[in-house]
């Protein structure tokens, strides 16, 4: 499977992983200050497809792999943003955070608050996520909102290649530091479970998407889906099922942090019913937060309970029928629609 | 080395001792008689590099403004030394509006990019930052190099050898210094590091390295000078391994008790009043200019404390400024 295909109408179709290279290229093009650095960056184009083709074009000297030494390349990414540049780092799987977080949260994201605004640290840290293909415990977490909990850091994680690319563009071009996620199953990769929205109509030229804002990826009236990330596109399947009987909103967030809350209450007000869709860990994250901003806004806007579909509170486990009791899936996102709307 | 030279030296280490002297009467001053870290006009922790002065001093004269320094959190004697402005620095410790981060980061996270100066409360991580700054600076083919400072409790952390490791695999314009002032807190080095002599790490990264012994700001100097030279030319990273003096407790309140009968020892080698009398003695300086470098030094840091008590502390509601760009 090549990451570029031709449509039947001839528009331009590509994966999400195509879709975050271009992006990288094309500000590498306009923009000397731009580099990538990251374990298997360079010849072998990021384990996930993310900086495909940049080696070739760019050679090592802006595409620069690096020693298995999250702490010494993220803090030299912070080194090189706080003198201006605009490194674009990759810490492979969210699951290594554990080995660097002190750079991360510590010094990326508190730079510029303990320099009273004097420092900018613009840096870009794209890492992929998810399950769902027997990865176990420690590469295949979301980890999002553990992110998003601290101060200081922005947090996207596109659905599809379309934002993948606005985004990736935006966050570049961001003067923070900006986390990006990517899930496994929606870069389009040869070698995963095809999901076919992972391959979608890209435009060949440069465009943003604006970091904080969700997009209504299906339009309705009867009940709000949330979702982020690869679960969107578990949404928009259920949706489209449901054409004719449920009349179901998704609401893609695409950024965490900042959280467009205005757009959950907009939707959550229109619909009056509310399923949260989250591969993250359910306590004391994404899909808690976002119950506690109908609260905090009027829970009466709330005809029914909220049904979260979000991870269970237990470990990733490895063999297949273990994991996908726990994953959020169709059939669990269909019986929470259903759910809702017989309260 | 010309006397003018030595005599800057002197008047720099006075100028920092002063500094942190009245740092530390004022810090003690309004915390009795219930002693309370929390309270008083300079709250929170203070770690004074009394003792330290010839490595900021030694290694400074080597440096240039583009030049970056991440420092430990025992940072001022590297801020004044390379040229951050004491008014904005006091302030800062003041917790005032004036200061260099309107208030937000205290004495353990002084920053001035005007200077390229950092440093960090968390132990060894300004090495991998340093690593990038040289990175920038070798990048745009500057001669600017970047310059890591941490004790010799930090050497035990991944991410001094993450840093050392990345710096010489790319030939960065880096000097990494270990300030080895005998203590990390309490546990003393031989408790924590098995070699004696910590530029022997730097074999494992392909990289030259010096211990300097003395706590002399001549002999850092040559040092140091080795090594920025080295590093301006394209050569790549230094390690250098300065044997120095931690005077007073780890932060202010710190009793000490651990430190026995080596603490009297240690204050008996202080090196400012042993670089005074060695430049009396050899003529380099008189009573009377010693004297008037000291009321020199007195007269600033004064006006700097008088500059952070009559400046105004930030609005409450600044808290919320500054997460995001």
């Amino acid at each position: 499977m090549t990451a570029t295909v031709e449509s039947a109408a001839g528009i331009r179709r590509v994966t999400t992983a195509k879709a975050i290279s271009e992006a990288i290229a094309q500000e590498m093009r306009s923009n000397p200050e731009v580099f990538v650095m990251g374990e298997d960056v360079g010849a072998y184009g990021g384990i996930f497809g993310s900086t495909g083709g940049l080696f070739e074009e760019f050679g090592s000297a802006r595409i620069i792999d690096t020693p298995i030494s999250e702490t010494g390349f993220i803090g030299a990414g912070i080194g090189a943003a706080v003198e201006g540049m605009r490194p674009v780092v990759e810490l492979m799987f969210v699951d290594f955070f554990g080995v660097c977080f002190d750079q991360i949260y510590n010094h990326m994201a508190k730079i510029h608050y303990e320099s009273g605004g004097n420092v900018k640290v613009p840096m870009v840290l794209m890492m992929a996520v998810g399950g769902g293909y027997s990865d176990a415990a420690q590469h295949s977490q979301c980890l999002w909102a553990s992110f998003a909990h601290m101060p200081g850091m922005k947090v996207v994680a596109p659905s599809n290649p379309y934002d993948a690319k606005g985004l990736m563009i935006s966050a570049i071009r961001d003067d923070n530091p900006v986390i990006f996620m990517f899930h496994k199953g929606v870069m389009g990769l040869p070698w995963m479970a095809k999901n076919p929205r992972s391959i979608g109509a890209v435009p060949e030229e440069e465009y943003t998407v604006p970091i904080g804002k969700a997009a209504v990826a299906h339009e309705g009236s009867d009940v709000t889906v949330v979702s982020v990330s690869m679960s969107v596109q578990w949404c928009l399947d259920v949706a489209e099922s449901l054409e004719g009987t449920t009349s179901v909103e998704v609401l893609d967030l695409r950024s965490i942090v900042p959280l467009d809350r205005e757009a959950i209450l907009a939707s959550v007000a229109k619909t009056g019913r509310l399923v949260i869709v989250d591969e993250d860990y359910k306590s004391f994250g994404l899909s808690g937060e976002i119950v506690a901003t109908i609260a905090d806004k009027d829970p009466r806007l709330l005809k029914a309970p909220v049904q979260r579909v979000a991870y269970p509170d237990v470990p990733v486990p490895y063999a297949r029928v273990l994991e996908y009791e726990a994953l959020p899936t169709r059939d669990k996102i269909e019986a929470a629609i259903a759910a809702v709307m017989t309260a | 080395m010309d006397d003018q030279m030595r005599i800057d030296f002197y008047k720099e280490m006075v100028r920092i001792r002063t500094y942190e002297s009245a740092l530390q009467a004022n810090y003690h001053a309004d915390k009795a008689p219930a002693w309370d870290i929390g309270a008083g006009l300079i709250p929170g922790e203070m770690h004074l590099a009394a003792g330290q002065e010839p490595v900021a001093v030694g290694l400074c004269a080597n440096l240039v403004q583009g030049d970056a320094i991440t420092g430990p959190h025992r940072p001022h004697h590297l801020a004044l030394a390379k040229g951050v402005d004491m008014k904005a620095m006091t302030a800062e410790i003041y917790g005032r509006d004036t200061g260099l981060s309107h208030g937000k980061g205290g004495h353990m996270h002084l920053f001035d990019p005007s200077q390229h100066f950092s440093c960090s409360g968390i132990i060894a991580q300004g090495y991998p930052v340093a690593v990038g700054q040289a990175f920038a600076f070798a990048r745009r083919g500057t001669d600017n190099v970047a310059v890591a400072v941490a004790g010799e409790g930090a050497a035990n952390q991944g991410a001094f050898h993450e840093a050392l490791n990345l710096a010489s695999m790319w030939k960065l314009p880096v000097i990494f210094i270990i300030e080895d002032n005998d203590w990390a807190i309490s546990v003393a080095r031989e408790l924590a590091t098995p070699i004696k002599d910590g530029s022997l790490r730097a074999v494992a990264y392909g990289m030259p390295a010096q211990r300097v012994e003395g706590n002399d700001v001549e002999t850092i100097y040559e040092a140091c000078k080795v090594a920025v030279e080295r590093a301006r030319a394209g050569g790549g990273p230094t390690l250098l391994e300065i044997h120095t003096t931690r005077l007073f407790g780890h932060f202010e309140g710190d009793a000490q008790a651990y430190r026995g009968d080596e603490l009297a020892e240690a204050q008996g080698n202080d090196p400012i009043p042993a670089y005074e009398s060695r430049l009396v003695k050899q003529g380099v300086l008189d009573e009377a200019q010693v004297a008037a470098i000291k009321d020199e030094a007195s007269a600033e840091v004064e006006a700097a404390i008088a500059y952070a008590k009559a400046s105004p502390e930030p609005k409450p509601s600044d808290v919320y400024l500054h997460v995001f760009a």
